[in-house]
C-alpha cells in the first residue's frame, strides 16, 4: 500500500534537520507515531506532494508518486489524496457547503453559496452537518470542523486519506467519539489511510502497521527498523499493534 | 466657477487610472514579494517603496529624465509611436501612479503575508491549479487589506502635486489637476475658487479615510 524511502535535509537558522525514512507495508491503516518535531508532519506532506524529498521514492496504492531516480514528481493535485490538516485548514471565507465543494470545481471562482451539488449534500448528511451547511468555520465547534474537513477531503473520492494529528485539537471526551466515527467511516469506505499522531491510543485503534519516528542524537533521524542498524527507529509489519521498539 | 469642476474631473481621471494600474502592478508585485524568496528581495522592496519617501520634485525630475523627449524611454516612445508624455494627462497619470504605487504594493504584500500558507496547501491538495489557489484563496483573504491600500493610493493620487507639476505642467483644462488649481488660485488671489477647491479635496479625503478605517477592523470581527 505504502512504500517510502526518502531523505530530506532542512536547514533553518536554528537547526539542521535530517529526515531519513524507509518503510514499506501492505496494511491499509498505517499510523506514523513519534514525538513532536520528529518529522511526522513532514512525512505526510511528502506523501501529499507538499514537500519534495531530496531523494528517494514514494509509492502509494501502486502508484509511483515520487522517484528522484526516474525524475517522477507528481504535483499535489495529481496525487489525488485526501489530507486532513491538524487545525483542519478550513477556508474562513467560505461556508461549510462551499468548503466541502471546493475541490469539485476546477474553475477560477469558488462555488457559489447557493449552489447545490448532490455529492456535497450527500456528505453533509452522512456526517450529520447538514444543518450547519451555511455556517462559516468560525461558527463551528472542534468536532464540527473536523467533520467538515473530512467531508471536504472525502467528497473527491481520494485514493488514500492522510490525517495529521486529527484528534489533537479536540477535548478528551470528543476525541474518543471522533475516533469511533473515523474508525467506522474508514471501514465503511475501505479507504487506505495514513494517520500521524503522538497519542498511543491512536496506534491501538488504527495501527495495522506502525511507523515510529524517533529523534536521534542532535539531529532527528529516522530509519526503518527491519531488524538492521543500531539506530533503527521502528517499523511494523502487517497486523502488528504497537511498535516493538520505542 | 467652471474651471474648478474641470480640475476635479481631471483629478478623478488621474487618480482613477492610477488606482487601476496599481491594482494590477501593486497587487502583482506585492504577491510576488510575499511569496517568493530570491536574492535582493529586500533591496527591491526598498526601491519600490522609494516613491513614498522621496521628495515629489526629485521623483518628478527622475521621470523627466526618463520619459522626456531625450530620455531613454521618452525617445523610444516618440521614435516608434510618436507618443509624447511630458505636459500631457498621460504624464500626470504616470506620475500619480508611481507616487501612489508603494501604498498599494505595501498593503498588498502585508495582506498576502497574513494568509495562512496552510490554507493554500489545503487548496493544492484539493486539486485546484496555482492560478485558482490565488483567485479562490489568497486574493479573497487579502482583499480587505488590498482595498484599504487602494483607497489610500486614490487619495494620494488625488492630492499629487509636485511630480505632476514637473512632468505634466499646469495647463488649464488639460493637465491642471485639483491640487495644482488650488496653487494657481491662491497665487492669483482667487479666494472663492481656492475655498471651493480646498473643500472638495478635504471632503473627498475624509470620506476615503473613514472608508479605510471601516475596512480594517472588520477583519478582526470574524
Amino acid at each position: 500500500m505504502l512504500e517510502l524511502d526518502i531523505r530530506k535535509s532542512l536547514r533553518t537558522r536554528e537547526r539542521h534537520f535530517e529526515l531519513e525514512l524507509q518503510f514499506s507495508t501492505s496494511a491499509r491503516r498505517i499510523v506514523v507515531f513519534g514525538p513532536s518535531g520528529a518529522g511526522k508532519s513532514l512525512t505526510l506532506q511528502a506523501i501529499a506532494g507538499l514537500l519534495r524529498p531530496d531523494r528517494g521514492h514514494i509509492v502509494l496504492c501502486e502508484r509511483r508518486l515520487f522517484d528522484s531516480g526516474a525524475g517522477i514528481d507528481a504535483s499535489p493535485r495529481e496525487r489525488e489524496v485526501g489530507y486532513l490538516f491538524q487545525d483542519y485548514a478550513l477556508f474562513p471565507h467560505l461556508t461549510v457547503r462551499q468548503n466541502i465543494g471546493f475541490g469539485l470545481t476546477r474553475s477560477l471562482l469558488n462555488p457559489r453559496r447557493s449552489r447545490r451539488d448532490p455529492r456535497v449534500e450527500r456528505w453533509l448528511a452522512a456526517l450529520g452537518i447538514a444543518e450547519l451547511a451555511d455556517n462559516y468555520p468560525w461558527q463551528l465547534s472542534g468536532g464540527q470542523r473536523q467533520r467538515t474537513a473530512l467531508a471536504r477531503a472525502l467528497v473527491r473520492e481520494p485514493r488514500a486519506l492522510l490525517l495529521d494529528e486529527p484528534f489533537a485539537a479536540l477535548d478528551p471526551m470528543l476525541r474518543e467519539r471522533m475516533r469511533d466515527e473515523l474508525d467506522a467511516l474508514q471501514r465503511r469506505l475501505d479507504i487506505p489511510m495514513v494517520l500521524v499522531t503522538h497519542d498511543p491510543a491512536d496506534i491501538e485503534r488504527f495501527g495495522d502497521a506502525t511507523l515510529e519516528i524517533t529523534v536521534r542524537q542532535s539531529a532527528p533521524r529516522v530509519h526503518h527498523a527491519g531488524g538492521t542498524g543500531s539506530h533503527a527507529a521502528i517499523a511494523a509489519g502487517e497486523g502488528a499493534g504497537l511498535a516493538e521498539q520505542r | 466657477m467652471e474651471p474648478a469642476w474641470v480640475a476635479l474631473g481631471l483629478s478623478l481621471k488621474v487618480a482613477g487610472w492610477a488606482c487601476l494600474l496599481n491594482l494590477i502592478l501593486g497587487v502583482g508585485t506585492g504577491f510576488a514579494l510575499a511569496r517568493f524568496r530570491f536574492p535582493g528581495r529586500d533591496l527591491l522592496d526598498a526601491m519600490l517603496t522609494l516613491p513614498m519617501v522621496l521628495p515629489p520634485t526629485v521623483l518628478g525630475y527622475y521621470l523627466l529624465v526618463l520619459i522626456g523627449r531625450r530620455g531613454p524611454i521618452g525617445a523610444w516612445l516618440y521614435e516608434h509611436f510618436g507618443i509624447h508624455l511630458v505636459f500631457t494627462l498621460t504624464g500626470a497619470i504616470i506620475a500619480a501612479t508611481i507616487v501612489s504605487f508603494p501604498l498599494v504594493f505595501k498593503s498588498a504584500r502585508a495582506a498576502f503575508e497574513t494568509v495562512e500558507p496552510q490554507l493554500e496547501k489545503a487548496a493544492r491538495v484539493l486539486g485546484v491549479s496555482e492560478t485558482a489557489v490565488f483567485f479562490r484563496v489568497s486574493l479573497p483573504m487579502a482583499w480587505r487589506g488590498i482595498l484599504a491600500g487602494l483607497l489610500l493610493a486614490f487619495a494620494r493620487a488625488l492630492g499629487e502635486f509636485g511630480a505632476t507639476l514637473m512632468v505634466a505642467g499646469s495647463i488649464q483644462g488639460q493637465t491642471q489637476t485639483l491640487s495644482i488649481a488650488v496653487y494657481e488660485a491662491v497665487q492669483a488671489g482667487q479666494d472663492r475658487t481656492a475655498n471651493l477647491l480646498v473643500a472638495i479635496v478635504s471632503i473627498t479625503c475624509v470620506v476615503v479615510l473613514v472608508t479605510v478605517g471601516r475596512l480594517s477592523p472588520a477583519r478582526t470581527a470574524h
